[in-house]
């Protein structure tokens, strides 16, 4: 019921500060690191240039470095979250109960799935589409940039109202998918749950403006000449995954919303009396949250397509096949929600409809494993870093669909079922498929936007310990399903015989970090001998595609002329010719910055602050925040700048002249 | 061939806020969709509470589809009005739209308060809760309709009719059909489904 | 990659291997060693569906590690075809050698998900034991209509003999699930699910809540003996000879959250309890009786 302590303070109080040692740790770690930034900002009298040549950009380069930036931050933030679960669950067995109590545990793990989900994995997606989907097409701007600074701060609004629940309050402890009864009021009647509906929420609305923004520009604003046909496959896995953007996040918008209704409004969608109906629930979140892990994964298969034909020097295998396969692979996915939920009693027939359709979707996907083999076959293979994640890729998750096509058999599916076996199966798929993909694609693009190279062994050994760590984590996962082990225990007893495995997995973990540990100090020594690795030429690899004509790192401008476009791989194509344009230079207009972007986002963040805590003034005033914005922005007529084709040349001219 | 990229590329492009405001529009479709399904499934989850037979009365409903449709009329003429840069009957067919459209959230406001002092609100059951949430959801689309058309007409009384300004009506026309079509579904699936 | 380094990594798997193997033998792999018809044929489906898989999955391994050695760059040997891109023969193999594949596991599906229903009553000449399952925070309620007896984490029924669960919640969401024996199916408020399982061996089988339903959920464990006719007849016997009767305020109590419940047993039941837990989900003034209508309304 929407009933509040005090008009002016909802039901804010001071139990919502942290009361235990681990909870406590945390916050203030952030809170220092905040002030540790703040601190260094402000002694290297840098706020200006931050907020003008980054945060109020509306560049899509800039943006998507942000994308990126705070995606690993958070990717931090959620393997802390796992080195807290693992050590619960390899040492709450017997008499002892770990490190954490039950609650504590269960919110961990919803808050490690919710952020590696919509924070890291969506962070990191639509940071490099930002980075190259322009470039790809031969554009120097995305369809609506403005529009795609919103989209962003609002993805960091919804990344801060999910790490307040940190400092401020409780996360939810119903899992990343918040299924009721359990996360309605009568069983979670703390903010908890409110927390997680609206960062998701917030971070939601982020996404399906990215959706429309990028539909748009792969629709409109391709370069001359190059047809849907003739576009970089990357291009290609974008448009699929921004179909499923638009078509699957609504959904997602509505259920959350119903969710909040019945919380604070005393609606009763999912309640389990008043004629609410939970399992309406399970079918919603999943009919957004199947198309969801295609929107992740779809984007990391066109990230291996560009790889795999670079490193092997060799044209993608079966380009018109590799389309067909997303095609069907995105229409399909609508297709397949129910197998996450065959233990429900929906009854044989429909259980078997969609364990079938999910079978079917195996087949494109395997197409596309077998046209990346072969764009290997009769290649000569350089195997540098980007090549290993494909390589783990390929190994992994393909032993990871193995695992699925198991659970597509709906009786089977019955034993294995919210046991570690599917534990292990969507973490082989998302971090085989999505995280090596888009690890893949950093290491592959880093060149190109910053201008140098980065070290090239570390980031072998942070592949090989990232994959070591891997299997050391999941295999034993593998196992402890077949054992009869459920996930999401915070304690077992000693006679299970699960402890020794659980172990082995958290030195698994270990591994990874060590794994994150040579990233981290790859980034690092790449920039102190930037200067050794300069990308001179802009095509570090021998590319094929159209972002390696312009230089390291891409001016703003990205090309000073558009490319016309003749075929497939255009920038091998006019390599192989040996065509060389020479240079033609034009006035070349651009938006201007603009901090409405974070406006927008901050009146969001208030909105949800204000629906988390039942504060109805602040609610009022983010919305009126929001609506003013946009009235003011777009009551803006000059929003864009123009360069002149004198300064582009003389750009042109620094750009390769540091290059060459 | 360089002058066109140039054109092309440096000049703002109707045809891309176009393409875009119909992707927004599907994406609205696929909300309205959700909240379909979710009152389907919940149509007889009346939990002992009434249901749409014993609450809706069809010549109320009525009438606020009349004004709807009406509006849309008008907000047709507004547009081709616009495109002969008539401001005068511009801002008469866009003060008419508003006004149909205002009366509109005006009877279904006072639709719902009826209910809710009768006792039959959204906490009453899972079928009042989709019901209001569905109607009131269509109710909010056409008030942030309406702030869009006062800000539409501020703008065209201060800057006149511009390409740009004839661009956004086009836009809104759009906007503005769409919640129409949404509520003829409303129409035909909760009151006169519900009261048959 | 030499030939020194790949070996190294090949010897560490299968020591790696080995020592699995050694470590993990004596475990008790429930769902790969199930003793009840149902879990064993779905263990079979998975041997099934893995077996199929595995034609897939050898050549792509088989091709992946291959390629990336005759093709690497540091093989002069090798033929480079830098633009050769497709090959209709060998595209319909992988297009077409799956969805045979798929189409004979879809039939499988079909029918296994037929055969294996859990709402599908088991064939057997024994009569079956009926049993109501209540889930709660955070414990199982078992009550046996035809014995007029009940218990707490803890259940008894005869070998080779089937056993008809109805399933509800009077909790969040739960999954009754007992790997020994067979799949799992959700525990829901305001309405039944059905299993339908035998076991065919005697002996004390793990169950568990495998849905979160809250913070003691973990200790939702349950024992499942199953035992013979005459160890039966006498368990129930002796429950029913203690004086621990089910009524509607016991039940209340019973039903206040408490976690890692030892097992309990109930003499006797309260007539239609069942009934009424489902129904106080149902709709406001439903017959319930002793009036007691608990009712989740805000």
């Amino acid at each position: 019921m929407f009933h509040f302590a005090s008009a002016l303070t909802g039901r804010m109080n001071m139990q919502a500060f942290p009361r235990d040692t681990i909870t406590a740790g945390g916050a203030l770690s952030m809170v220092f690191a905040l002030i540790a930034i703040a601190a260094f900002l402000t002694y290297k009298k840098r706020w200006k240039w931050l907020w003008k040549e980054w945060l109020t950009s509306l560049d899509p380069k800039r943006i998507g470095v942000m994308y990126i930036i705070v995606a690993l931050v958070m990717l931090l933030r959620g393997l802390g979250d796992v080195l807290l679960i693992r050590t619960q669950q390899a040492t709450s067995v017997g008499s002892s109960h770990g490190i954490l109590n039950s609650d504590h545990f269960q919110q961990i793990f919803s808050a490690h799935g919710s952020i590696m989900i919509f924070f890291v994995a969506m962070g990191l997606m639509f940071g490099l589409i930002n980075l190259i989907l322009p470039l790809h097409i031969g554009a120097r701007d995305v369809a609506f940039p403005f529009l795609n600074s919103v989209a962003f701060w609002l993805f960091v609004a919804g990344m801060a109202l999910m790490n307040l629940s940190i400092i401020f309050g409780e996360f939810s402890a119903a899992g990343w998918l918040a299924y009721p009864p359990l996360s309605e009021l009568q069983y979670s009647p703390g903010v908890g749950v409110d927390y997680w509906i609206w960062s998701l929420q917030i971070a939601g609305v982020g996404s399906l403006l990215s959706g429309v923004n990028f539909l748009t520009t792969i629709f409109k604003m391709r370069a001359p000449g190059m047809t849907m046909m003739k576009m970089p496959i990357f291009v290609w896995s974008v448009l699929c995954s921004m179909l499923l953007v638009v078509f699957a996040f609504p959904i997602l918008t509505v259920t959350l919303a119903l969710l909040y209704f019945d919380r604070s409004l005393g609606m009763h969608f999912f309640t389990s009396t008043g004629g609410g109906n939970p399992m309406m629930y399970v079918n919603l979140i999943w009919a957004w949250g199947h198309p969801e892990v295609y929107i992740l994964v779809l984007p990391a298969f066109g990230i291996y397509s560009e790889v795999v034909a670079t490193f092997a020097r060799k044209r993608l295998f079966g380009y018109k096949s590799m389309v067909w396969a997303l095609g069907a692979i995105t229409f399909l996915s609508f297709s397949v929600w129910l197998h996450h939920f065959f233990t429900m009693g929906a009854g044989a027939d429909v259980n078997a409809f969609f364990g079938i359709m999910t079978m079917v979707i195996a087949v494109p996907t395997g197409v596309k494993i077998f046209n990346w083999l072969f764009t290997m076959y009769h290649g000569r293979i350089l195997f540098a870093t980007p090549m290993l994640w494909f390589m783990g890729f390929i190994a992994t998750f393909t032993v990871g669909g193995v695992a699925g096509v198991l659970m597509a058999v709906p009786p089977a599916d019955f034993q294995i079922h919210n046991s570690l076996f599917l534990v292990a199966h969507f973490h082989t798929m998302i971090i085989g498929g999505v995280v090596f993909g888009y690890f893949a694609g950093i290491t592959y693009w880093f060149p190109k936007i910053f201008g140098f190279k980065l070290n090239e062994r570390l980031g072998r050994y942070a592949f090989w310990s990232w994959l070591v760590g891997f299997l050391l984590a999941f295999i034993p996962l593998y196992i402890l399903g077949f054992m009869g082990a459920t996930r999401r225990l915070d304690h077992y007893s000693a006679s299970e015989g699960w402890q020794g495995l659980f172990i082995v997995a958290g030195v698994g973990v270990l591994f990874v970090l060590l794994g994150v540990g040579f990233q981290i100090l790859q980034f690092i020594v790449s920039i102190i001998q930037r200067k050794q690795n300069i990308d001179a030429t802009g095509d570090p690899w021998n590319g094929r595609t159209l972002e390696w004509s312009a230089p390291s790192p891409v001016p703003f401008y990205n090309f000073t002329t558009i490319p016309e476009v003749h075929s497939r791989d255009a920038f091998w194509e006019t390599k192989r010719a040996k065509i060389s344009m020479p240079p033609r230079y034009e006035d070349i207009t651009l938006p201007k910055n603009s901090p409405m972007g974070i406006f927008i986002a901050a009146f969001a963040f208030m909105v949800g602050f204000g629906c988390i805590w039942h504060i109805v003034w602040l609610i009022v005033l983010g919305l009126i925040g929001v609506v003013i914005t946009v009235l003011v922005r777009s009551a803006d007529e000059d929003t864009e700048e123009t360069t002149t084709a004198a300064e582009v040349k003389r750009l042109d001219r620094v750009a390769r002249k540091v290059a060459a | 061939m360089s002058e066109a990229m140039v054109a092309h590329q440096s000049h703002p492009d109707d045809s891309k806020s176009i393409l875009g405001f119909w992707i927004y529009i599907m994406t609205d479709c696929v909300l309205f969709a959700s909240l379909f399904a979710v009152f389907a499934v919940m149509r007889n989850a009346t939990f002992g509470g009434p249901n749409g037979h014993e609450l809706f009365s069809l010549p109320f409903v009525l009438a606020e589809t009349m004004l709807l449709l009406t509006s849309s009329f008008t907000c047709g003429l507004m547009v081709l009005a616009g495109r002969v840069r008539s401001k005068q009957w511009v801002m008469l067919a866009l003060g008419v739209t508003f006004l149909l459209g205002l009366s509109f959230v005006c009877l279904e406001v006072s639709e719902f308060r009826h209910l809710v002092i009768e006792g039959n609100s959204w906490r009453r059951s899972g079928f009042l809760s989709a019901y209001f949430t569905l109607v009131a959801t269509h109710g909010l689309h056409v008030s942030i309709g309406l702030l869009w058309l006062v800000v539409n007409g501020w703008r065209i009384v201060k800057r006149g009719l511009g390409d740009v300004t004839q661009k956004r009506l086009t836009l809104f026309s759009l906007f503005w059909h769409f919640l129409d079509i949404i509520w003829i579904i409303i129409f035909s699936m909760v009151y006169l489904v519900g009261v048959r | 990659m030499n030939k020194k380094r790949l070996s190294l990594i090949l010897i560490g798997v299968a020591v790696a291997i080995t020592l699995a193997a050694v470590f993990l033998h004596g475990h008790n792999f429930a769902v790969l060693n199930p003793q009840g018809e149902v879990g064993r044929k779905e263990r079979n489906l998975m041997y099934v569906a893995l077996v199929m898989s595995l034609v897939v999955v050898i050549p792509v391994f088989v091709m992946l590690f291959g390629f990336a050695w005759t093709y690497r760059e540091g093989n002069k040997k090798a033929m480079y075809k830098p633009n050769w891109d497709h090959n209709r023969t060998i595209e319909s193999i992988w297009w077409g050698v799956p969805t045979l594949l798929i189409t004979i596991l879809a039939v499988i599906a079909w029918n296994s998900s037929h055969d294996l229903d859990p709402y599908k009553a088991l064939v057997s000449n024994k009569q079956p034991i009926q049993v109501e399952v209540v889930a709660l925070d955070w414990k199982w309620l078992f009550i046996y209509p035809q014995q007029n007896i009940a218990s707490v984490n803890f259940l008894q029924f005869p070998v080779d003999t089937p056993v008809n669960y109805t399933i509800t919640s009077d909790a969040p969401m739960n999954s009754f699930w007992i790997p020994s024996l067979g799949g799992q199916v959700y525990a829901m408020s305001g309405m039944t699910t059905q299993l339908h399982l035998m076991a065919n061996k005697i002996g004390d089988f793990e169950g568990s809540s495998a849905n979160i339903s809250g913070t003691g959920f973990a200790g939702m464990r349950f024992v499942a003996r199953a035992s013979s006719q005459a160890d039966f007849d006498s368990w129930v016997a002796m429950v029913k000879g203690q004086d621990t009767p089910l009524n509607t305020t016991d039940y209340k109590n019973l039903a206040k959250p408490s976690e890692n419940n030892p097992a309990s047993y109930y003499s006797s039941v309260q007539s239609n309890l069942f009934d009424d837990i489902l129904l106080k989900y149902m709709a406001p003034g439903s017959t319930v009786h002793n009036g007691s209508m608990a009712g989740m309304s805000m």
